[in-house]
């Protein structure tokens, strides 16, 4: 695996238009997006309804921002298992922090406690995470299953396993709320998004972080703070995660500790794969991932729509990322 | 690290001194649990005990396999809530037809995630990742997302409840069998040896000329074949299939594995150490359940998820004092 010297998104290469199968590969997810797009618009009912559109972009947010951060740790070679726990702990912690007496007390400083503290929880997650990758060198499968498994339970030890349901209609803006008509979450992940990418462009800090996923040694010898950089991209997915939480909260105007982010972890990392990212690390495809978020919610979607069991859309998104995988090695090879 | 080819027990312990502390543990929590609770030693709890964890402690072995290559395997909740709605619609004909049922559909599931890794060469990883989201829709699909109640008149029943030679459930007398299969398998024949030697250097091993495709695809086939033992188990246990189970238990496994002193990184490992990971996790429930009731403290179901990842990060960090004082040593 050689050292990518830019972050290549795979939408963005230069390339000659010649129609061959390399191009496919290349720029499979698009190809995806446009045949499920043409399907749905041939045969779902009903697509083409704007309510379709915001239905679906209120749901794909979820998965694209935990994407975006999944991406960055995916880049530096490792990976997050500890998502879906992460969003489940914030996500508890939200209502509890909101409907606390302080809170009725002060409305105002109590929402920005309830959108603050739970993000700052999930980056002190994020912090350990990436502490035990690499000041103890514990492999990413094992340090974030630490999380996956114990920030579920915490998030049930503080809600006491309870349905906690609540109406704060400005705390749910940020899952019910529209701007121009379009969700708020969608505005939200193209900011995110515009802002990772960015970083990841244009900073030393995301220039690091793909070198450290291309060679590690080699980023180290090249006096890269190897260490400082992975913890920063496991700080910034924790981040994510907890946003994530706090939106599907808000979208439900309910807390279910059992199920929030339940499975995002594979929603996301199938997105980012999908979306061209090398579980070797060395590259962050930013919009890629975006892309895969979108193409796996238009599947669920497409299959929810025309009545096909929840049973087979698991089947169908398995079947999706061994061929994006699939693809992608051919690729290289 | 070759180094074990002989069973010598100094050598053996000295050559897996990341498995030392678990066995430590072990011994220090059944200590513990003997001098604290009365009814710890009973014949009972022993029996029960090992009877619930006989299927994570198959999935570990299994599991264990895998991670010796360098690769994992996370489609093993899912194989075994799949297995355990074959085995649930097989256990009319009787465990003569369910047993072999069972474990020949947790084979074949670990056929298709060798075809994926060997042949396709996707990162195990994500073939995995596939294989668990497929067996989960298909156990969900062939039950109707319903329990699948077993056949109550058969003799699949016996599994669980009639006791081999009197003494031991049929259940723990399997799962011994198969450990101790396993273990022979690793330690005493030349495949498992080539099992260890990928782990240690994939490209080295092909360069030896030893057979890395058949051990390779011997390794998620044997984890297949494992957590379809474990599926039916699992039915046996609950008396009926549960095509809902499963969750997480790829994690419990691995969470074993590596308790055992097993390196993710593959190269290193332990049947025997693995068992012990895996009883010393099931364990700790066992413990909670005893004080829980005392009555001295109560902890909700919930608090077993934060314990049993504290757990998790007090061996990791201890892990990984060991491996960075031996690795100063080898390499």
């Amino acid at each position: 695996m050689t050292m990518q010297n830019k972050p290549v998104t795979s939408a963005s290469e230069p390339t000659a238009f010649k129609f061959e199968w390399s191009m496919i590969s290349r720029h499979g997810g698009v190809v995806a997006l446009i045949a499920i797009l043409l399907f749905n618009i041939l045969i779902t009912p009903n697509f083409l309804h704007p309510q379709t559109l915001f239905v679906n972009i209120s749901q794909v947010a979820t998965i694209a921002i935990v994407a975006v951060g999944m991406t960055l740790v995916i880049a530096t070679g490792g990976i997050d298992l500890s998502v879906g726990a992460i969003m489940a702990l914030s996500g508890a912690l939200a209502p509890l922090i909101f409907t606390s007496p302080f809170a009725e007390a002060n409305p105002e400083l109590g929402l920005a406690l309830s959108i603050v503290v739970p993000i700052l929880v999930a980056l002190a997650c994020g912090v350990f995470n990436g502490a035990l990758v690499s000041l103890l060198n514990v492999q990413p499968i094992v340090a974030t299953l630490i999380f996956f498994i114990s920030g579920r339970g915490i998030a049930l030890v503080l809600t006491n396993g309870n349905l906690q349901t609540f109406t704060n209609p400005a705390f749910s803006y940020l899952g019910t709320g529209k701007i121009l008509g379009f969700p708020f979450q969608g505005y939200l992940v193209l900011i995110i998004a515009a802002c990772v990418w960015w970083v990841m462009a244009f900073t030393v800090f995301g220039r690091q972080l793909l070198a450290v996923g291309g060679n590690e040694r080699a980023a180290e010898l090249s006096g890269v703070p190897v260490k400082r950089v992975k913890i920063g991209a496991y700080v910034i997915c924790a981040g994510l995660s907890g946003l994530a939480g706090l939106i599907v909260v808000a979208i439900n105007s309910a807390s279910d500790a059992a199920r929030i982010g339940n499975l995002m972890e594979l929603d996301a990392i199938a997105a980012a794969v999908v979306g061209g990212t090398l579980l070797q690390g060395g590259r962050a495809p930013i919009f890629g991932a975006i892309l895969g978020a979108v193409i796996i919610q238009l599947v669920k979607y497409t299959l929810l729509a025309n009545g096909v069991a929840d049973e087979v859309a698991l089947i169908a998104k398995a079947g999706i990322i061994v061929l994006a995988v699939y693809v992608q090695q051919a690729r290289k090879e | 690290m070759l180094d074990t080819t002989a069973f010598d027990l100094r050598r053996y312990i000295q050559g897996n001194n990341h498995s030392l502390g678990v066995w430590i543990t072990l011994i220090a929590l059944i200590v513990f649990g003997l001098l604290r609770y009365e009814n710890f030693g009973g014949s009972y709890n022993i029996s029960s005990f090992l009877n619930y964890n006989a299927m994570f402690i198959v999935i570990a072995v299994g599991m264990c396999f895998v991670i010796m290559t360098g690769g994992i395997d996370l489609s093993v909740g899912s194989v075994a809530a799949f297995t355990s709605v074959v085995a649930a619609y097989l256990s009319p004909y009787g465990i003569q037809v369910a047993l072999p049922g069972a474990v020949a559909a947790g084979l074949a599931i670990g056929a298709i995630n060798a075809f994926f890794v060997v042949v396709m060469r996707i990162p195990p990883f994500i073939a995995t990742l596939a294989t668990m989201l497929g067996a989960k829709g298909g156990a969900l699909v062939i039950s109707g997302a319903q329990t699948i109640s077993i056949d109550w008149s058969s003799n699949f029943t016996k599994l669980g409840l009639e006791k081999a030679f009197g003494i031991l459930p049929w259940t723990i007398v399997i799962t011994a069998l198969v450990v101790f299969g396993l273990w022979v398998l690793l330690e005493k024949t030349s495949l498992g040896r080539t099992v260890l030697a990928i782990g240690g250097g994939e490209d080295a091993s092909i360069m030896m000329g030893l057979n890395v495709t058949r051990a390779k695809v011997l390794v998620y086939v044997l984890s297949g074949g494992c957590a379809g033992m474990a599926g039916l188990f699992l039915a046996s246990g609950f008396g009926a299939g549960q095509p809902l189970e499963g969750i997480g238990w790829e994690l419990s496994a691995i969470a074993s594995v590596v308790v055992g002193g097993t390196l993710l990184t593959g190269g290193m490992g332990s049947i025997t150490a693995t068992v012990a990971g895996a009883l010393l996790l099931g364990l700790v429930f066992n413990i909670l359940n005893f004080e829980n009731g005392r009555g001295v403290i109560s902890l909700s179901a919930y608090w077993q998820m934060v314990i049993r990842g504290a757990f998790l990060f007090v061996v990791i960090v201890f892990q990984s004092r060991v491996a960075s004082s031996a690795q100063k040593g080898a390499i």
